[in-house]
């Protein structure tokens, strides 16, 4: 592959010391995901798909091991460069939406400039900004909505253009349809399918098979290590694609 | 983040509880307004002391009656002064230039068909005038044949004469003073307010003539007549000091005691100017702790509302913290909080303790003067407080774990 590795883990160990007791979270964990991959990460509870995603979130470090993210080695790095890292390089996308309450849409989806120290844009710009992600989200009526005012589907649209705001190199995706009905749910696959035929990269963590179906790659987890890792069918991806557009011609309409 | 950013998002995250907000600042707002207060009422103290200290006049010196009670088992404190210690002082001291005693009291006055109740009586002696200062507008003071006759006569103050006579002369009129009839002699200049007293209110009569007609107390008399206070302009400061020792010496022999056991005190205006400042110093030292611990309490009450906001918003503070805040942004979000909590409440307390200042001034009849100095030191002790209590919640929140923090319900 000549695209350049977005994600590279070199031997990712996690260990949770609970006194004695010591849980191996991850073991030896070597992984590389290019840029342009929609990679769906699933397994059992407990198998370290959640620890591996707040590593490779930058919200957690690991033991020992290494994990280059576009290239930089960020094993190592304190809070606040975790912090800086999160704040460009990486878009989170919850289960939960995590959006803040009280706070409209497009508050919401211009969180992440405030905390970008590199970000000099003026509030008018950065409201059009927002506005410019809300729109490519179809969220553009919206807006002005608090979270308490949208749906599930909505709300998981806001959280995705808010993690798209900084144009991140990276999109991780933790159970991103796991509080959503079907139809939300196949929105918001549809959604990710299409920012990745954009050229985004995202992992998704899954553990409904029908979901998994729609990445590029699906890497299955068992007892803090990779199990199995293949690439799913060209067929069936063209085929989801096909489906998915006539389903966002159908909301279009 | 920009300091207006972080000014917005810590005034929004205000602004979602209100009535929290508002009851979180009101222990700061009782405490600058307490010390604005307080101060302003003791500064106003103060003026008034020095003011009538002023209007004294100089080279005075103060006698006092001082009751030192004997041991247990004797009788009541025998002596203090009397009347006719004043005219032995005017009498046999050298460079005494006038003496002054003075007897309160208050009774109805009656000019035809006016009635005024309560009006203040001053029972003086010849030398008011002089001593304190004060001009008469018309007619003449009493004189010392008044004095030691009891003549019945009277001099108004200013205001009082315009509302028993209005435009028709006061001087010659007669004007009935509980039972007895006053001649009215004089009528004196308005000086409006001297120190905490208005003169222009007072009638002034020989205090003979009170000691006759007006002491409610009868049982003052068995030992002659009781004063409180003789007034002495000494001619000036070079004999103060001389005239002093002779009226001690004078008083211990007519009082029948030895210097050591003396049952008076004799006080220079700078005695006096420097007992009311060691009072006023000490009353405005307790305000200046019972006002700083007000703002402790507001302080805690700072805190513990940051703490159990930070409680609340654990997700909140995940959820920044996953986009990118660092630790130093969420400090300095709660802290923002804290010191615009104490900040809002510094102002509110500015503006009720200088409304409340006045209002004191107002309902309560008593002198405050709202000192700049004390809104600086209160509104700069709540934003202290604001920080030095704001600063242990916002750092509990900085140093969450963001993991731990986004799983928090």
């Amino acid at each position: 592959m000549t695209a350049k590795a977005i994600i590279q883990t070199i031997n990712l160990t996690k260990i949770y010391g609970m006194g004695d007791i010591q849980v191996e979270a991850l073991k030896d964990v070597n992984l590389e995901i290019h840029e342009g991959e929609f990679v769906a990460v699933m397994g059992p509870s407990g198998s370290g798909k959640s620890t591996l995603m707040n590593i490779l979130g930058c919200l957690d470090r690991p033991t020992s091991g290494q994990y280059l993210l576009a290239g930089e080695d960020v094993s190592n790095l304190d809070k606040v460069q975790l912090a800086r890292i999160r704040n460009r390089k990486i878009g989170f996308v919850f289960q939960s939406y995590n959006l803040l309450p009280r706070t409209n849409a497009l508050e919401n989806v211009m969180l992440p400039m405030l905390y970008d120290p590199t970000n000099h844009a003026s509030q008018d710009e950065q409201r059009e900004r927002a506005l410019r992600v809300l729109e490519s989200v179809h969220l553009a009526d919206r807006v002005h909505h608090q979270p308490h005012e949208l749906s599930g589907g909505q709300s998981q649209r806001v959280a995705i253009a808010r993690a798209l705001i900084n144009d991140p190199v990276l999109l991780l995706a933790d159970e991103p349809t796991g509080n959503l009905d079907s139809h939300s749910g196949q929105e918001i696959l549809a959604l990710l399918v299409d920012l990745n035929s954009q050229g985004s990269t995202i992992v998704m963590v899954t553990h409904e098979d029908g979901i998994a179906a729609h990445a590029k790659r699906v890497i299955q987890f068992l007892d803090g290590g990779v199990v199995t890792d293949r690439l799913n069918g060209h067929r069936s991806r063209e085929r989801l694609i096909r489906s998915l557009k006539k389903e966002n011609a159908n909301v279009a309409n | 983040m920009s300091l207006t950013k972080v000014i917005s998002v810590a005034w929004i995250g205000l602004n979602r509880n209100k009535l929290r907000s508002l009851l979180t600042m009101l222990g700061v707002i009782i405490g600058v307004s307490a010390v604005i207060i307080m101060v302003s009422v003791s500064t106003g103290t103060e003026t008034t002391i020095q003011e009538q200290i002023n209007t004294l006049g100089t080279n005075l010196l103060f006698v006092q009656s001082s009751f030192t009670r004997g041991g247990p088992g004797q009788g009541p404190p025998s002596g203090g002064l009397v009347y006719d210690d004043a005219f032995a002082i005017a009498d046999e001291i050298n460079g005494v230039k006038g003496v002054v005693v003075e007897q309160n009291s208050s009774e109805t006055v009656k000019a035809g068909n006016v009635t005024i109740e309560d009006v203040s009586i001053l029972g003086t002696t010849p030398d008011f005038p002089s001593v304190r200062d004060m001009e008469l507008a018309s007619g003449r003071y009493f004189t010392q044949t008044d004095l030691n006759r009891k003549q019945k006569v009277a001099v108004l103050g200013a205001s009082l004469a315009e509302e028993l006579f209005g435009d028709t002369p006061a001087v010659g009129q007669l004007i009935r003073v509980g039972d007895t009839k006053l001649t009215v002699i004089g009528v004196m200049q308005g000086k409006g307010m001297s120190g905490n007293v208005n003169y222009d209110t007072y009638l002034f009569t020989p205090i003979t003539v009170v000691f006759e007609k007006f002491t409610p107390n009868q049982f003052a008399r068995l030992f002659g007549d009781r004063v409180r206070m003789i007034y002495v302009e000494v001619e000036n400061q070079d004999v103060r000091e001389d005239a002093i020792y002779q009226i001690e010496l004078l008083l211990a022999r007519r009082h029948d005691v030895s210097l050591d056991e003396a049952n008076f005190i004799i006080r220079t205006q700078d005695d006096i100017i420097e007992t009311r400042e060691a009072t006023t110093a000490a009353f405005r030292n307790l305000l200046g702790w019972v006002a700083g611990v007000s703002l402790l309490v507001g302080g805690i009450g700072i805190m513990n509302i940051m703490l159990v906001s930070v409680t609340e918003r654990t997700r909140e503070i995940g959820i920044r913290q996953s986009v990118g805040a660092t630790p130093n942004d969420i400090r300095m979000q709660f802290l923002t909080e804290a010191l615009l909590l104490s900040l809002v409440g510094g102002l509110i307390g500015v503006i009720t303790g200088v409304g409340g200042s006045w209002l004191f001034g107002v309902m309560g009849d008593m002198r405050t003067v709202v000192a700049p100095v004390s809104i600086v030191v209160a509104f700069s002790s709540a934003a202290a407080v604001g920080v030095f209590f704001g600063y242990y919640p916002a750092n509990k929140a900085a140093m969450l774990d963001p993991i731990e923090a986004l799983r928090h319900e």
